[in-house]
């Protein structure tokens, strides 16, 4: 008797283990280098890690013009899922950067000699987090889906608790993880029931044997389908499950909270899309209305809720679970066009996202409290760099043409038009208008109200008078969020060329 | 250099200078000489363009066309006709004017705000020029990202409600345009304007006019004009209604008449109602207004009205005229605005009941406050004279009540225009009006009367834009014909 092992390509999981050895490392620092180099030493080895990612994954996806399945069938190597790890990888050094000088842990009651305890850990869990992503793209059967996922989320939930001496982290961690963990038995289940009506977990396997036996409509199937788009919506923080969003985008270290608006986006956005059209194209009817339906959901309930919030991260949240609806429009194409629409919104979205919460990052490190529209006034002013960054990303998001954001929001809505949706288009330009008076909401707490306005209570403010922070390595990541989100307008054609490549990876 | 290249640099200039002023650390008096240096270098690429412009050749001239993404047909594309020449011209003098005017306050905070204006120059010029669906709409938009921060910031105490006002007016328009661009493109396969196929779609017309309507504005979509022509500084109110209120006429004209000729003889009636409400309905409200820039303001609507009229009024006469009062009004609401901005410096109010008898001891301002009203109210021999009386030769031929109506207008603009004359510069005097206010200084005349020059000259020779706009053919056929 042989024992049969698995062929393993190695190199097509390459960018994985990238991460997973820099977090490694990452780790080892925490109990191996002095306190004094410590952070530093962890952040070399996160950006390290992560610059690899980035080149290995280019490579992957020069190298991968035909795509197929490793490790017997269950990952992809393919552009698809090359592309994603690149933007999962650059979206991750940006944030090692500020990570760095705004360090979790540095929870605003600690003493300053505790602050750099936990800063390895830190970055081992943003390495682990993103290995997991970056996995979670090129799953290509529902157990790799739901071990990534999980993977990812596990370190999620203690990023999001990192801050554990103040209140607010600690229970965003909480809530992040028991909805969460509702989220991914929700997938859970959902996997099951399509297990058990197709008696596969291989994505291009369900699909096959659904066309082979005439399952489509089959009660299980469709049950199971329901539940996974469910479960996927909770990552994606679509309504109506998005409930965990604002509170755990609030609570959680701003740093990890832009590392979650971006990356986790990307991730799950990513996989359903390939899930949807790879696994269940015989049952497009359904998962494109149902993701039409979340979409407009999300839609409506981002852009009215954020109109009544004054906390800024909590308007960002918002906005996040709007643009989550903006993308799913394109997903709900299910189309060429659509996959296109989505990878290119992604590029312009990621980095809008992760430089907007990093500009907050650098108002409430100014501050000490959380930033509020009533304590934004004037910082434009008196920091005009990442002021005029902020006033780029509201404009961006609101889709006007500063950003990719515009070219984002045209191919989407393109692709709702393609798909026959006139409605969905008129949803999606009416959602831009209303989320019109919350970014501009923004732009004028930070411009056109006087300095003198500032409404901080006496006691609070971290007493440091004198010029902010120097914060050169925030600056450089918001300088690079800017050029990514700027250039993404004027280079339209090469990125959707990447992304046209990357979609042909999919049966579309 | 080559003349397509022209094109594109009267769009790229101004906005490499805004980039430059934010860029560079410069003093006050730098910061504001370069971008005055900017838009100047702005009017002599225009006057090269308009020199090397073939008046007697027909379709785009000077056209200049890169792939933007082709996989949906989007390209830039840019080029110009003879309207959108003239256009491109009242632009960039008036946005020379007007930057030169922020330059002569001292506008706070000099390098927002100089980089500001540059970026609106770019935008405009942009949006007159550009020849594709797509890149007209993002510098539609991208207009209303400077002005949105030049009201906010720089603007008068109510402010806050103006921009609000503007910004959604304004947006919902154009978002509904947005959605129109993409149907009307992806329909047709390409967003070119100059390819693009005629549409029957009332639907889309509707979305393209609904933007424009709301910018020119028309009665009753001015809800945002007065607040945010109260509340600007003055030389953005005069940007705001001497331009931008001429991108929303062009636009009726560059695609919504052009594009959709069934769609144009269906609504033909409603807008020119529509139109004629805000001649009529805006003179009034001229009429009645008790502030300086009110009436300007106000008159402004009234004008768009007019020109409205005249644009669908699809007669060769009305197309004409339409567009030699798109320049006329542009030069005289600029110079308007910019009178109304030295008189509010030097008494602190634009109020009528506050002002009067400034005349006395202040003969360049009475001057040139004079010339201007008196063209704007549409004296024989004035531009605008001409331009109106195209105007209403041209709906005549449509049917003659129009021409009443229109002409009702211009006799109301004679009532407000004196008004406001007679209540600015002579009445008793008024207690805001003192001694040490002085005439008009040499830097305000530098700017002023440069204005008024070119009013006066086109007053001599309004042929020079009526006959030079629609290439050789008559212009309902090069309307018919979309302008290719």
């Amino acid at each position: 008797m042989t024992l049969h092992t698995t062929h393993i390509d190695w190199f097509g999981l390459a960018p994985v283990f990238a991460l997973i050895g820099a977090s490694f490392f990452a780790l080892l620092c925490a109990v191996l280098v002095p306190r004094a180099v410590r952070r530093i030493a962890a952040a070399s080895i996160a950006g390290a890690g992560f610059a690899a990612g980035i080149v290995l994954a280019v490579w992957l996806y020069v190298d991968s013009a035909h795509g197929h399945t490793i490790v017997s069938g269950a990952f992809y190597r393919d552009r698809w899922t090359a592309l994603g790890q690149v933007i999962l990888c650059a979206v991750g050094l940006a944030t090692t950067l500020l990570g760095v000088e705004h360090v979790p842990g540095w929870g605003r009651n600690a003493e300053p000699e505790r602050r750099d305890d936990h800063v390895a850990e830190f970055f081992a869990l943003l390495l682990a987090s993103a290995a997991g992503m970056v996995f979670f793209v090129g799953a290509a059967n529902l157990m790799v889906l739901f071990l990534s996922l999980e993977w990812f989320s596990i370190a999620l939930y203690v990023m999001c608790a990192i801050d554990y001496d103040l209140e607010g982290s600690l229970e965003a961690g909480l809530k992040y993880l028991i909805v969460g963990s509702f989220g991914a038995a929700t997938l859970l289940f959902g996997s099951a029931l399509v297990y058990g009506a197709t008696g596969t977990i291989s994505f291009a396997g369900i699909a096959d044997k659904v066309a082979a036996q005439g399952l489509t409509g089959d009660s299980f199937l469709v049950l199971g389908l329901a539940l996974i788009v469910a479960g996927l919506g909770f990552k994606m923080s679509a309504a109506p499950f998005h409930m965990w969003t604002p509170d755990v985008y609030e609570g959680a270290p701003t740093t990890v909270t832009a590392w979650m608006s971006s990356a986790t986006k990307v991730a799950a956005l990513l996989l359903t899309f390939r899930l949807m059209t790879t696994a269940f194209p015989h049952d497009e009817h359904l998962w494109s209305w149902a993701f039409a339906i979340v979409a407009t959901a999300s839609l409506a309930i981002g852009n009215l809720a954020a109109l009544v919030q004054r906390n800024v991260k909590r308007i960002l949240a918002y906005s996040s679970i709007s643009h989550a609806g903006f993308m799913l429009i394109a997903l709900s194409a299910g189309s060429a066009l659509g996959g296109r629409a989505l990878m290119y919104y992604l590029v312009p979205y990621t980095a809008m996202a992760f430089g907007s919460f990093a500009v907050v990052a650098a108002r409430e490190r100014e501050l000490g409290v959380p930033v509020t529209l009533e304590n934004l006034a004037g910082f434009g002013w008196e920091r005009p760099f990442l002021g005029v960054a902020m006033w780029f990303f509201m404009f961006g998001f609101a889709g006007l043409p500063l950003g990719g954001g515009f070219v984002g929001k045209f191919y989407v809505l393109a692709a709702a038009y393609r798909h026959g949706w006139v409605w969905l288009v008129i949803v999606g330009v009416l959602a831009t208008l209303v989320s019109l008076y919350y970014y501009l909401g923004i732009v004028r707490a930070m411009y056109m109200r006087p300095a003198e306005e500032l409404q901080v209570q006496a006691g609070s403010v971290a007493v440091s008078g004198g010029a902010p922070p120097q914060e050169t390595l925030l600056h450089l990541a918001v300088g690079a969020a800017f050029l990514v989100s700027f250039g993404s307008l004027f280079a339209v054609q090469p990125l959707i060329d990447f992304a046209q490549h990357a979609a042909s990876a999919l049966p579309l | 250099m080559n003349a397509s290249s022209l094109t594109s640099i009267l769009i790229w200039l101004p906005i490499a200078g805004a980039l430059l002023i934010w860029l560079l650390p410069l003093s006050r008096y730098a910061t504001g000489s370069l971008a005055l240096l900017f838009s100047l270098a702005e009017v002599g690429f225009w006057i090269e363009q308009a020199a090397r412009f073939d008046f007697s050749g027909s379709g785009l001239q000077m056209g200049e066309r890169a792939n933007w993404f082709g996989d949906l047909g989007v390209s830039y594309h840019v080029g110009v006709y003879g309207f959108s020449l003239w256009l491109v011209g009242l632009t960039v003098v008036a946005m020379a004017a007007c930057t030169g005017y922020g330059f002569w306050v001292g506008r706070d905070r000099p390098r927002a705000y100089f980089g500001l204006m540059l970026l609106l120059t770019g935008a405009t010029v942009g949006v007159f020029e550009a020849q594709d669906l797509l890149v007209f709409y993002a510098f539609f938009e991208a207009m209303l990202i400077p002005l949105y921060v030049l009201i906010g910031v720089w603007g008068g105490a109510r402010r806050m409600e103006a921009t609000i006002k503007f910004v959604i007016y304004t947006m919902a328009g154009s978002l509904l345009m947005l959605a129109a661009i993409i149907v009307y493109g992806l329909k047709a396969g390409t967003f070119d304007l100059v390819d693009g196929p005629a549409s029957a779609s009332r639907w889309l017309f509707l979305g393209f006019m609904f933007a424009f309507v709301i910018k020119a504005p028309l009665f009753p979509f001015h809800g945002w004009l007065p607040d945010a022509y109260r509340e600007a500084p003055p030389e953005v109110s005069a940007v705001l209604s001497g331009v931008i209120a001429k991108a929303g006429l062009y636009g009726m004209l560059r695609i919504a008449i052009a594009k959709f000729p069934d769609p144009t003889s269906f609504y033909r009636t409603t807008v020119l109602a529509l139109a004629a409400a805000a001649l009529v309905y805006g003179s009034l409200l001229a009429f009645r207004s008790r502030d300086f820039r009110g009436v300007v303001a106000y008159s402004s609507l009234a004008q768009s009205g007019l020109i409205a009229l005249g644009l669908f009024a699809g007669t060769d006469l009305g197309f004409d005229g339409a567009v030699l009062q798109m320049v006329a009004h542009g030069l005289i609401s600029t110079s308007l605005f910019l009178i109304a901005g030295a008189v509010e410096r030097r008494t602190t109010t634009g109020e009528f009941r506050l002002l009067g008898g400034m005349a006395r001891g202040r003969p360049a301002l009475a001057t040139l406050l004079m010339t201007v009203g008196v063209i704007s109210l549409a004296v024989p021999g004035s531009a605008s004279f001409a331009g109106e009386f195209l105007i209403l030769a041209g709906v005549f031929q449509r049917a003659w009540w129009w021409s009443v109506i229109g002409a009702s207008g211009i006799v109301l603009a004679a009532m407000y225009m004196l008004r406001l004359i007679s209540a600015v510069l002579h009445e008793a005097r008024g207690s805001t009006v003192v001694d040490e206010a002085l005439d008009l200084r040499p830097g305000e005349l530098a700017l002023l009367v440069p204005l008024v020059g070119v009013l006066l000259a086109l007053s001599v020779w309004p042929a020079g834009i009526s006959h030079h706009s629609f290439f050789g053919q008559s212009p309902a056929s090069a309307v018919r014909s979309q302008f290719r």
